[in-house]
């Protein structure tokens, strides 16, 4: 055999590929060797391996020194012990170095039960730090989104390389040299204060609470015990299938019934869905497409193709800064949550009579950067934002942890009307591909004025970080193209500038795997196949619907009929539409 | 134009600069001009002497009398007396410490006599502005030769043949990296010479590129027709000044003559050289972090393999070689590999440029032979120890290295008898030590410098130095246990068996070869609490000998915080715990009435 | 000034050796001829500075590899110009009034054949160094 190699670990004698690393050749024959810098995603392309923290350091037999199993490359002929008394020392002793240089915080920590130092502490049956000193401290910085604590860092590099492998957004890097040495903006700058998205990427792949999301969990307790307010709230469409896992639920169980039971038990006076508001995006982004093909194929030379979706603030705060000449080409489209917010404080609160300061707009998001986006300027009329606060996933499960619901034995339950109702269209923006497909759907029938054949668009789904497909509407083929992952979107940008690309409309989501690998998530912990459960859900809520076409949703229709008329009519403009800033120099001027 | 009888060599390398070198020469030539003698003596700027100990270096050709310590007033009598009267001026001559008699001839100076100079062979010698002051000394015929009469192959196997092994510290065969890298199939190869000399106290690299600067052009394009390169990147630290403007001088140089750029020679083969500025971490001196330092990365090693003569710099492959390496290579090829291989001992072959310091009379850059004895180095051409101390120990091998003592002292030196020894070569740094010198400080002292030029990268380097040094705090202080001692040997082993790269591998080794080498000392500070060299100020005690005492109130009045007390022409009294062993009153004490207990 | 092939690197090799050929003779003093003139206020007044220059010349111009510098008073003030010739592997020999044509004759028959010659100032002294 050509291609492979045999080896011995811990007297096992194995053949793996060649090229295999000794952690991976263990792990595929049941030996699993601690980790804790390493972080792999597998299929998706995205892998952490600086070799830093040494605790998955191996014995090789004729070997000089201890060697790192994640990065060393197996060899033929290799004979390796994982857990002689020469490696369980140093992995206990490097332990104990990391732990000695941590804030003992554990029973207060936001990552506590989450967090993969404490579990490692554990696994090594660390009873006591044997080495006492300094602690390396830095100042702590809180953001809309995210709360960096720096303390809490051990230099696992994780959020490095999402920030600047995956999303290419550069902001985490290492600074600082030896002990000092910890992960930061430049400068040591505030987040608030650089080029960060709050994609959450960083917060996702964290070990420890170093980097952890900005707790609304008090505000909305306060808000739902005022009682001149009405405290309605929306969830988006990737929380159903993430939810079950913070209940020990398997990962890919839809939880769509017991969630709204649960919102219901926690007081909130109207559960509705962000999926009814994903309806109505489509409505208006698809409207806008097809305005915008329209024009196009009519020769007008001043519209700008392809058309960008704008539903993920993260991407839209990623072209703002690094893409300023090119503001004009996204969707105008507010994102759901967004779009929600609009209609719940002008169409809902006039329906229910209520003054628009009394009512509160809560989210349910699998992401962090909704935390950031309802606090954009423009969302809010006379300072009372359309959104008030955004919960993610992690949050709302906290949220009914402290309200003693007993998660597993609650009933299925409905979502409320009118702003509940929802297509399957909706239910897949939770995932990459979903959008798109969503507004192809809608697209297809208002442009052909047919009925679908086959409503499932196998060719925009996947897993691939990039992807594009051509749609034939009934003669006139449309050029789709789909990035998740800012890393992506940014060579499809780069693409179009330079005139490589041509495409009609391209679907952009932040983070790998869209909504489903949001920031606000319950943490993967680096299994990929999680994403995927949660994927493989929400295209299964999608089959199991009746409508399955934004246009088709009886409220959406309403809406238009008792409120705003049709898709982009004046008002629609007003409450459902915005544009974007050039935020190329934001954060160079000086305070 | 030849009509010079007499050259005057006065040593422009950083240190006599620094010492006004450049103000002697001008005064030279003045004074020159003024007696009409200069149509006959010729004043050449060199570089480093090597002799830094006794600078500004002046040396007069062809008698070869060394003037030492030279300042610029000193011209117009170096002048008159050696010039005009035909004598050398005494007062200005070398004083041999052993027996305090002038030595005229630098032939004639211990410090010279043993060393054998290859790498630093044009150092002293030749104007390093002036290229054919280079080509004078066969500069250039290496890299002719290897164009014109070897195929890559042979000229690999020459510098294979020779032994050269890496000068750097690490000690890999040179002629072998050049093979790897040669074998991995690249349209873009690079060479990079590394000039990141960081171990503090060692200027080897510095001076030859002071110096020398066409002898790692040219080894460079050799080393660049070896492997199949035609770019070369120097990467230097920022702080060395004049080694980058002569470099860039050279660099000028050798392309105005046709000997870089397209077609050198007219063989066909090209090559240039970038210069790239390093901020002077001591961890770019790693090859892999100083490739990221390079390409504009934080400057940080990676996990090897990939080797950066497989994936180097821009992901190509790169040879890394250092500077002193570079030097020995021309010379390896103007005079064949059998020669290079009579230096030396079998399997260090050659010489090896170490920088002294420390406790010894003769502190400077020398080079000798590999098997050269440390007894030699610090007795011979070091003149032994200053003040008539007794040796204590030496560190070879920067500050990761080793401290070796008495018994080592007769250890031929070469990569694996220090490596044995519990030390290692390191890029040459040599600190000798005497009895004065207490070795828990000497290893914190080391500590301290590897700790803050960690990276930071991998846990063992970036906490388990932390912890090393605050354990030996501890102990310096007085407040360590006999368990501190065994977990001071255990996180030591750890940190060398689990850290990413050399700098984290090797930065135990101070605190290892104390605790082999003078275990005593620790023990000392931990039970009986005191510093047997007396320097850990915390283990110090100021006693006044009431015999002694005149009761004359000098130190009372002189106590910074109070802490003595006594009548007039009464024995005083030292309040132990408001004592700060500042040592005023141990100064001020006109009757040796304070002693240090 | 470019050089275009390894003949032209030679050629200005030879070229600029004379720069240096100075201090390479001095490297290797024991290897070559080394004459010192005696210098001081009494050879000067005989007409020491001339017989130097001519030595170097005339060495020069013989392709003899030598060492000339100068010395202080050797002593001999009655003999002026001095000179002491050291042959390599040789003993040191002192010459005594050592005219232009003395000079000649000294490296027509010492120098070259290694004959001795009239006007040989016995000596015997070692220098503090070779104590």
């Amino acid at each position: 055999m050509m291609n492979t190699i045999q080896l011995k670990i811990d007297n096992k004698e194995l053949e793996v590929p060649k090229g295999t690393t000794i952690l991976d050749a263990a792990k595929r024959n049941g030996i699993h060797i601690p980790t804790l810098c390493h972080m792999k995603l597998h299929d998706m392309n995205i892998e952490n391996k600086p070799g830093g923290c040494r605790v998955c350091v191996v014995d090789v037999k004729g070997r000089r020194n201890l060697a790192p199993a994640c990065v060393t490359e197996a060899e033929n002929g290799m004979e390796i012990d994982t857990h002689s008394m020469r490696v369980i020392n140093a992995r206990r002793t490097l332990t104990e170095l990391i732990i000695s240089d941590h804030p003992f915080e554990c029973l207060t920590c936001a990552k506590s039960g989450n967090c993969e130092l404490q579990q490692l502490a554990h696994d090594m049956g660390i009873r006591e730090i044997h080495f006492e000193g300094d602690k390396s401290t830095y100042r702590k910085d809180t953001s809309p989104a995210i709360i960096r604590d720096p303390d809490k860092c051990i230099m696992c590099r994780r959020c490095e390389m999402m920030c600047n492998k995956i999303q290419t957004v550069g902001v985490l890097s290492a600074i600082n040299r030896g002990f000092m040495a910890v992960v930061s903006p430049p400068f040591e700058e505030n987040l608030d204060h650089s080029v960060c998205t709050y994609c959450g990427q960083c917060v996702a792949v964290c070990p420890t609470g170093a980097l952890t999301e900005v707790d609304h969990t008090p505000a909305v307790i306060r808000a739902l015990s005022d009682p001149t307010k009405t405290v309605i709230v929306q969830t988006a469409p990737a929380v159903r299938a993430a939810l079950g896992e913070e209940f020990g639920l398997e990962p890919g169980t839809l939880v769509t019934g017991k969630m709204a039971a649960a919102l219901r038990r926690l007081g909130f006076h109207f559960v509705f869905d962000t999926d009814f508001a994903a309806d109505l995006t489509i409505m208006e982004e698809g409207t806008e497409l097809l305005d915008r093909l329209q024009r196009h194929l009519n020769g007008d030379q001043t519209v700008k193709l392809p058309i960008l979706t704008s539903c993920c603030p993260a991407w839209v705060k990623f072209f703002e800064h690094q893409f300023p000449t090119m503001i004009d080409i996204p969707s105008s489209a507010k994102s759901p949550q967004q779009m929600f917010g609009a209609i719940a404080k002008t169409y809902f609160a006039q329906k229910q009579n209520i003054n628009r300061n009394d009512l509160v707009v809560v989210s349910i998001m699998p992401c962090l950067a909704k935390k950031y986006e309802c606090s954009r300027e423009e969302f809010s009329h006379d300072g009372n934002p359309d959104v008030d606060f955004a919960l993610s996933t992690r949050e709302l499960a906290a949220l009914i942890k402290l309200a003693n619901i007993d998660f597993h034995a609650l009933p299925d339950e409905d979502f409320d009307h009118p702003l509940g109702e929802s297509t399957g269209a909706g239910v897949i923006f939770g995932t990459t591909g979903g959008v798109i497909e969503a507004a192809v759907r809608t697209a297809y029938e208002l442009q052909t004025g047919k009925t679908l054949q086959r409503i499932n668009f196998e060719e925009l789904r996947g897993m691939e970080g990039i992807r594009d497909a051509t749609i034939d509407f009934d003669g006139l083929p449309i050029r789709i193209g789909i990035a998740h992952g800012l890393g992506n979107a940014r060579q499809l940008l780069e693409d179009i500038k330079s005139g490589k690309s041509h495409y009609h409309a391209i679907e952009i989501m932040s983070c790998p795997g869209g909504c489903i690998g949001g920031g606000g998530q319950p943490y993967h912990h680096s299994n990929s196949e999680i994403l995927k459960a949660r994927q493989k859900a929400l295209y299964s809520e999608d089959e199991a619907k009746t409508l399955r076409k934004s246009h088709e949703n009886p409220y959406i229709i309403k809406l238009y009929e008792e409120f705003l008329g049709k898709p982009m009519s004046h008002k629609a403009h007003q409450l459902l539409h915005t544009g974007y800033f050039d935020r190329s120099t934001t954060f160079v001027e000086e305070d | 134009m030849a009509d010079y009888k007499m050259h005057i060599l006065v040593c422009g390398g950083t240190g006599c600069r620094a010492s006004q070198a450049e103000q002697i020469v001008k005064n030279f030539k003045q004074e020159l001009a003024q007696k009409s003698l200069d149509k006959e003596i010729k004043v050449v700027t060199t570089g480093c002497f090597g002799f830094c100990e006794k600078g500004p270096v002046v040396k007069i050709i062809p008698d070869n009398t060394f003037y030492t310590q030279v300042t610029p007033q000193d011209v117009t009598d170096i002048v008159e007396e050696h010039f005009i009267k035909g004598r050398p001026l005494k007062r200005l001559l070398y004083h041999n410490p052993k027996n305090e008699f002038s030595v005229t001839s630098a032939k004639n100076i211990d410090f010279y006599k043993k060393q054998v100079r290859i790498a630093l062979r044009n150092c002293g010698f030749i104007n390093p502005e002036n290229i054919e002051e280079y080509i004078a000394r066969d500069g250039y015929a290496a890299l002719g030769m290897a164009l014109t009469e070897m195929t890559p192959e042979q000229a690999i196997q020459l510098v294979k043949d020779s032994g050269l092994r890496g000068r750097g510290g690490g000690g890999f065969p040179t002629g072998l990296k050049w093979e790897i890298t040669r074998k991995v199939q690249n349209s873009q190869k690079y060479v990079v010479c590394n000039a990141d000399e960081g171990d503090p106290g060692a200027f080897m690299d510095r001076s030859i590129l002071e110096g020398d600067p066409h002898s790692i052009i040219e080894a460079m394009a050799i080393c660049g027709y070896c492997i199949g390169a035609s770019n070369g990147l120097v990467y230097i630290r920022a702080e060395y000044p004049l080694a980058i403007h002569r470099l860039k001088i050279a660099l000028n140089q050798a392309k105005e003559y046709g000997l870089l750029g397209k077609d050198i020679m007219g063989t066909g083969f090209n090559f240039d050289i970038e210069i790239r500025y390093g901020a002077g971490a001591f961890v770019c001196g790693e090859e892999t972090a100083l490739i990221h330092s390079m390409e504009g990365s934080r400057g940080e090693p990676t996990f090897k393999p990939p080797f950066p003569s497989v994936s180097g710099y821009q992901g190509k492959p790169t040879n890394v070689n250092n500077v002193e390496t570079f030097a020995n290579i021309p010379v390896i090829f103007n005079k064949g590999a059998e020669w290079f291989n009579k230096i030396g001992t079998e399997k260090s072959r050659g010489t090896k440029v170490f920088a002294l310091a420390g406790k010894v009379n003769n502190v400077g850059l020398i080079e000798v032979p590999m098997g050269t004895t440390l007894r030699e180095v610090i007795f011979d051409i070091g003149g032994g120890i200053r003040g008539g101390k007794r040796f204590k120990a030496v560190q070879t091998g920067g500050p990761s290295g080793g401290c070796l003592t008495e018994k080592h002292l007769d250890t031929p030196i070469d990569y694996d008898n220090l490596i044995l020894a519990g030390s290692m070569m390191g890029s040459g740094g040599m600190i000798v030590m005497d009895e004065d010198d207490c070795m828990v400080s000497i290893a914190k002292f080391y500590l301290e410098f590897t700790l803050d030029e960690s990276c930071g990268k991998c846990t063992p380097c970036r906490i388990g130095n932390k912890r090393l040094f605050e354990l030996l705090e501890k102990i310096t202080q007085g407040k360590g246990t006999m368990q501190d001692l065994d977990r001071l040997r255990m996180l030591s082993n750890v940190i060398k068996d689990t850290s990413l790269c050399g700098l984290g591998q090797t930065s135990p080794n101070p605190v290892l070869s104390t605790l082999d080498n003078f275990y005593h000392e620790y023990v000392a500070h931990v039970n009986s609490k005191t510093c047997p060299a007396g320097q850990c100020k915390a283990l110090l005690k100021y006693e006044v000998d009431a015999e002694m005492c005149t009761g004359c109130t000098l130190c009372f009045r002189n106590c910074p915080v109070g802490a003595i007390t006594g009548e007039k022409k009464m024995p005083h009294y030292i309040n132990q715990s408001l004592c700060i062993k500042c040592g005023v009153c141990y100064d001020k004490c006109k009757f040796k009435a304070i002693s240090i207990v | 000034m470019k050089i275009k092939s390894l003949a032209d690197l030679r050629k200005i090799k030879d070229e600029v050796q004379e720069k240096i050929k100075l201090r390479e003779l001095g490297e290797n003093a024991e290897n070559h001829v080394q004459i010192k003139v005696a210098m001081a206020t009494c050879g000067i007044a005989a007409g020491a500075k001339d017989s130097m220059n001519y030595l170097i010349a005339e060495l020069d111009s013989r392709g003899i590899d030598a060492i000339v510098t100068q010395t202080g008073c050797m002593g001999f003030c009655y003999a002026e110009p001095t000179i002491e010739v050291i042959k390599p592997g040789k003993e040191p020999v002192i010459f005594g009034f050592v005219t232009r044509e003395k000079a000649k004759e000294i490296i027509d028959e010492y120098i070259i054949k290694g004959e001795l010659i009239d006007g040989v100032i016995p000596v015997n002294y070692k220098t503090i160094e070779e104590q």
